[in-house]
């Protein structure tokens, strides 16, 4: 289990970085290294070419601007964990991170390395959905911006052409007031989620549900956001019993198979966990008005 | 060295310059050749441990810029410039073991011993960022760190050993 | 001279039964201990072996050529190649046994035929494994795919896939076990309960995979190797015979070992490769086993397929019990019959059981083999056992610890001799121990009594909880003996020799506290030396929860007598009486003054010198070695107690509490024993909730990483409280027994227990392990829709 040769290269800007990608064949970007490690020890992927980013000072970084908060690709999932700003603006952020990973996949996993792998079952590709992000990439033509809907193509593959990188992820802010929930079915503590759900509320004056987001993930090659849940919620007062009625549509999707967890029992859990998903965030929002 | 005398592709081979326990290290090495493997192979420090070389165990975990990290998913060259603590660098030789050693001894926080340096550096941390860890805390902590022998037990008494909170409960 | 113990009022430091610091554990917590993978030597090559990727195959040809051409590759080469060097193409370890019906022996490398993924076919030695790996990738290996056996139903499929095509049939051993009159108790019986049982348990993990590293020292014409084998000794004969070299030509050291539990005790073709390539190339060679090679070609203890039934009277006492067991074995022997042996006898053993009848088939399958695991085919004879005593209590209305306390071995039945053999041929004997007071005592400490109303409470607010309860035997100390050797040298340390071999348990820890009782009790001027053949030639090695028991015995033997003979020396020397004289730290004292007289000053003086006659005309040399002989097994036992919560939306188990009362007899290290026994509980959670070494219909493993793999982590695990017993064993003079295996052996069984409690409401039964969320769920429908 030792990497297969390959060329290495650590530009020190994103240009250099994104002209290094234009030029060489089957090349690989390496960012926190937690996935694409591994693959490189088993020798999964045998890229000629590894460009490595953690040398990259710009792509670092957490900013709100605008009513919007732009997270650079090679920000840690540890920084996004312990940035007040993003504990106080995106919440939702901090339910998923709690899930992913261990503390030391953490201090080196960055949020633009888990959103380009897109396993089906990672949180933070899950957030990312939730939150409406939109991602930043950048090619030689220079940048462009494309929803995190449309960001998906199939299993484990972003929409990102071969010389482009994500650079950015940007994420509108939600109202002050709203509530964030994550909830997720995993084995063991740390383990990639069989099934999650991520779900934002916000309230009205008389506390009924303004707006809500709803995505399951684990279940399909891509997170599904549940809109027929979100839009017959819209006006309801926030209740188990509403919830749970509402969530009963997420048992009725497709749900991936695989060697080891069936799609029967993916759709089993689904309705459960967005039920938990929505419950939490619906306390959260409820929390904050009392407050 | 005689490797001056050629040319180096800086795309193959990397000299590079680690500092490891305080040590600053110079070598040059292959840019596949993992973090893991440099520390145990090129400097022969053979006390960070590889389990399973693909990020799991947390066997080779080690301290980078004061941070956990599976030495098995870094390349040597990513350490370049950077500070790194390994299991010898957590105990001075002569000396009697530091606290959190001489606790995993006390305890049977360690049976084989092989997955102690990653229990070691991961402990570090935990006990750097939040000196009062609850139980649950230093479950999830150590939940980055397979242990086969101990059943994880007397690793928890170990850390609550080392608590403020453990002389109070004693004295109370 | 006598060899008497030290009297209890010594005034030397006690070092037996107490819980003493390690010995090992400073090296470990610095990063100084010497793993086989720390061992470095100058011009050391590495290899990477190439490995098959069909469970089933012909070897049409092979192509080493590319390969050979690779940077850095010294050599790449098959069984052909090595040929020269070997006696063997085959390594013949099975254990002796009448119950084989085919003989079927690994080859070194696989020639014309691989019947598991992962099998060896050729070995590429490089500079560095990276080149090595980069070269095995170039060996072309032409495969003509062959029909596969990928479980034992298919095994015995008629007309079905063979797993070696020239063999006729999978069945590689038939295995009855019977006594009384088994029919007789099923026709008289008031009630029978039955059940089928699936039982997997998956690899053994240790952190540390395996390794060997062979150097030919070419002036002492001497080959050393490393090895991470828990046998140093068997693997030592095995090198000698297949390199055809003297004994005194091959040292085989274990180094520290990082977790052996099972699979490190067999002898693998690695090592027989590495060993070879050393002497044919004349240069040093490692190989280390990476985790995806351990999750394919370490043994492995995977599935058991049980039909058992019950015979019960109204009372509900067992009458008798008949079934039948297929085994899955692996694709070749490499240990025995043993695991179903172990299972067959474990059923009815902590319960008297009038009449048993077990019908075992091992059946080969296209798998990596099939060898023991801690615990070694008993926890799945407690499950199948514990699991259908509590279907008949549920059937005759009884509680599940009643109907369990009116069939255990009962304390006077002690030695209880049970009509069933071991492997060696003599009777299974329950030595000692008071089962119903073990359960008793775990009962009391659960709040047995009190569960069903906090279960009730429970339930009305939406939570399922349950309580499991279990008891187990554990046959431990397997003879016939393990040599010790203790020296005292010429400066006063204390060495300590033995075939025992450490592989985390504390094992020179116990071997030093042992000796150190008797020789002045400073453990820190005792050097414990296991697991080197160098040290010792005789002996077996660590598996079977047997080391503390015999080279434990063999040590207090040999600690003894050197006691005797340093009192004698030493009251010639200090014209006393040896009963005048007693050891403290590292002096010989004699009491009501403050004559002394150091150890080293005694060894020295029976060292001898030239011309002239040695003190008390005693015989040469301050030291002793003892084997201690013993057949019969010492049997541990205790009894469980677990509480589970289940998530009935998700089938999640949380293990909230677990409880053990155990009895290992005397204990010579507490806080090993609880070591020793969480570690094993844990080892069993694995086995009860995650492990599962899935392979898919063409024997292509399933679960090979750690993702997908599941090893129990901290947060899994609940606090485990132990309440200890001691029961000294008659069998040897410490009255001490094994512990190893103990945790694991009931674990399984009351996690089981705990989640059918958890279910009542349900109505389902639990009849596997390991039970996944989404297993209860899918009984969880079941039940609902029956």
């Amino acid at each position: 289990m030792k990497p297969p040769p390959f060329r290495y290269y650590d530009p020190q800007t994103a240009d250099e970085a994104v002209g290094l990608l234009a030029s060489l064949e089957n090349a690989k970007l390496l960012a926190g290294g937690q996935s694409l490690m591994p693959m490189l020890n088993m020798r999964f992927v045998q890229p000629d070419h590894v460009i490595d980013l953690n040398r990259v000072p710009e792509l670092a970084f957490i900013r709100e601007e605008a009513g919007r908060i732009r997270i650079g690709a090679m920000t840690r999932q540890r920084d996004l964990e312990f940035s007040p700003l993003v504990a106080e603006r995106l919440p939702l952020i901090g339910a998923g991170l709690h899930h992913v990973g261990h503390r030391q996949t953490r201090n080196r996993g960055t949020i633009g390395g888990s959103l380009c792998h897109l396993d089906p079952a990672a949180e933070l590709v899950t957030v990312a959905m939730t939150l409406d992000a939109e991602i930043v990439a950048r090619g030689p033509q220079g940048e462009r911006r494309l929803a995190m809907a449309e960001f998906p193509l199939g299993f484990m593959t972003p929409a990102l052409e071969l010389d482009e990188m994500l650079v950015a992820i940007d994420i509108p802010v939600p109202p002050a007031g709203h509530g964030a929930g994550f909830v997720e079915m995993a084995r063991r503590h740390g383990d990639f989620a069989i099934v999650s759900a991520a779900a934002t509320i916000e309230l009205d004056g008389a506390g009924r549900i303004a707006r809500a987001v709803l995505v399951l993930g684990g279940v399909d090659v891509s997170p599904l956001r549940m809109g027929e849940v979100e839009e017959a919620l819209a006006g309801q007062a926030p209740s188990a019993a509403i919830f749970a009625d509402h969530c009963r549509l997420c048992g009725a999707v497709e749900a991936m198979d695989d060697a080891l967890v069936s799609g029967t029992y993916r759709r089993r859990i689904a309705p459960v966990m967005a039920r938990r998903a929505l419950e939490q965030a619906a306390r959260h929002a409820m929390a904050k008005v009392a407050a | 060295m005689i490797g001056a005398e050629r040319a180096m592709d800086e795309a193959e081979r990397r000299l590079i310059s680690v500092t490891v326990n305080e040590v600053v290290h110079r070598a040059e090495v292959d840019v596949r050749l993992t973090l893991a493997d440099f520390l145990r192979h090129t400097l022969q420090l053979t006390g960070t441990h590889v389990g399973c070389e693909h990020g799991v165990c947390g066997a080779c975990t080690v301290l980078v810029g004061g941070h956990t990290a599976r030495s098995c998913l870094m390349l040597a060259v990513q350490a370049h410039g950077h500070s790194v603590v390994t299991i010898e660098g957590l105990s001075t030789e002569g000396q009697p073991l530091p606290p959190l050693q001489q606790a995993l001894a006390d305890h049977h926080g360690l049976q084989c011993g092989f997955c102690t340096p990653g229990i070691l550096t991961t402990l570090t941390e935990l006990l750097r960022d939040n000196p009062s860890p609850s139980d649950e805390d230093i479950r999830v902590a150590l939940s980055g760190n397979i242990c086969r022998c101990t059943g994880y037990q007397g690793i928890v008494a170990a850390v609550r050993s080392l608590l403020p909170s453990a002389g109070r409960e004693v004295r109370g | 001279m006598t060899a008497e113990p030290r009297p209890a009022a010594d005034p030397a430091p006690h070092t037996f039964g107490r819980p003493v610091a390690r010995v090992e554990d400073d090296a470990l917590l610095r990063g100084r201990a010497r793993f086989v993978d720390d061992i470095h030597l100058p011009g050391l090559l590495e290899a990477a072996f190439v490995r098959s990727p069909h469970a089933h195959a012909r070897i049409r040809s092979i192509d080493c050529e590319p390969a050979r051409a690779a940077p850095g590759v010294v050599a790449v080469m098959t069984f052909d190649d090595l040929r020269d060097v070997l006696t063997s193409d085959r390594l013949v370890v099975a254990m002796p046994s009448p119950s084989y019906l085919l003989e079927v022996h690994r080859p070194i490398l696989a020639r014309h035929e691989t019947v598991h993924v992962g099998e060896a076919i050729a070995v590429v030695i490089a500079a560095s494994r990276y080149l090595a790996e980069d070269a095995a990738a170039l060996v072309e290996v032409d495969y003509d795919p062959l029909p596969v056996v990928a479980d034992c139903h298919a095994a015995l499929a008629e007309g079905g896939a063979r797993v070696h095509a020239d063999l006729p049939h999978n069945v590689v051993a038939e295995l009855d076990t019977a006594y009384g009159d088994v029919d007789a108790a099923f026709a008289g019986a008031a009630e029978v309960v039955e059940d089928r049982f699936w039982l997997h348990r998956g690899g053994s993990h240790s952190m540390e995979c395996r390794g060997v590293v062979a150097s030919l020292d070419p002036l002492e014409d001497r080959l050393t190797v490393w090895s991470s084998t828990q046998t140093p000794n068997v693997a030592q004969r095995l090198l000698c015979d297949l390199l055809a070299r003297d004994s005194d030509a091959i040292r085989v050291v274990t180094p520290e070992l990082g977790g052996g539990f099972g699979p490190k005790l067999v002898f693998y073709p690695e090592e027989a490769v590495v060993a070879a390539s050393a002497v044919k190339l004349g240069r040093p060679v490692k190989w280390i086993e990476d985790r995806r090679e351990h999750f394919v070609v370490t043994t492995q203890e995977r599935d058991q397929h049980w039909e058992m039934a019950m015979a019960l009277d109204a009372e509900g006492r067992v009458l008798g019990m008949r079934g039948s067991l297929l085994h899955d074995h692996g694709a070749y022997t490499a240990r025995g019959t043993n695991v179903v042996f172990a299972s067959a006898i474990t059923v009815p053993l902590a319960y008297n059981v009038p009449a048993y009848r077990l019908a075992s088939k091992l059946l080969l399958t296209n798998k990596v083999p099939v060898t023991p695991i801690r615990g070694a085919g008993q926890p799945q004879a407690a499950f199948v056992m514990e699991r259908l005593l509590d279907q008949a209590a549920r059937r005759l209305g009884l509680d599940r610890a009643e109907i369990r306390r009116r069939n255990l071995v009962q304390p006077e039945q002690m030695p209880c001799r049970k009509p069933m053999k071991l492997r060696g041929g003599t009777f299974v004997v329950l030595d000692s121990g008071d089962y119903p007071a073990a359960q008793r005592l775990v009962m009391e400490k659960a709040g047995w009594d009190d569960f069903p109303r906090r279960q009730a409470e429970a339930r009305a607010q939406g939570r399922h909880i349950g309580l499991g309860l279990v008891n187990y035997v554990e046959g431990t100390g397997r003879g016939p003996f393990e040599p010790v050797r203790v020296r005292v040298a010429a400066n006063g340390r204390i060495h300590v020799a033995s075939s025992a071999t450490a592989m985390g348990q504390g094992t020179k820890t116990m071997l030093a506290q042992v000796v150190a009782e008797q020789l002045g009790g400073a453990i820190e001027n005792v050097v414990v030396t296991t697991g080197d053949t160098a040290a010792m030639t005789l002996g077996f090695g660590g598996f079977n929860s047997r080391q503390a028991v015999m080279a434990g015995s063999s040590a207090h033997a040999a600690a003894v007598k050197v006691r005797a003979k340093a009192l004698e020396a030493a009251a010639h020397m200090l014209e006393a009486r040896p009963d005048e004289l007693t050891i403290v730290g590292t002096h010989i004292r004699m009491r009501g003054n403050n004559r002394t007289i150091g150890l080293g000053e005694v060894a020295r003086a029976l060292e001898g010198i030239a011309g002239y006659v040695l003190p008390g005309n005693l015989e040469p040399g301050l030291e002793a070695t003892e084997q201690v002989i013993v057949h019969d097994m010492a049997f541990s036992n205790g009894s469980a107690v677990a509480e589970v919560e289940v998530d009935v939306e998700t089938g999640h188990v949380q293990v909230l509490r677990y409880l053990l009362a155990h009895d290992c007899g005397q204990m010579i290290n507490p806080m090993l024993v609880d070591g020793q026994v969480i570690g094993g509980i844990a080892h069993g959670i694995g086995n009860a909730l995650f492990e599962w070494m899935g392979f898919d219909a063409n024997a292509q493993p399933l679960t090979n990483n750690y993702g997908e793999y599941l090893l129990v982590t901290a947060p899994e695990m609940p606090s485990i409280e132990l309440f200890h017993r001691e029961s000294p064993s008659p069998l040897n003079t410490l009255g001490i027994k094994g512990v190893g295996e103990s945790g694991v052996i009931p674990t399984p069984a009351v996690i089981a227990s705990a989640v059918e409690d958890a279910l009542q409401p349900f109505g389902v039964r639990i009849s596997h392990a390991p039970l996944s969320p989404m297993d209860i769920l899918d009984l969880i429908a079941r039940a609902d829709g029956a």
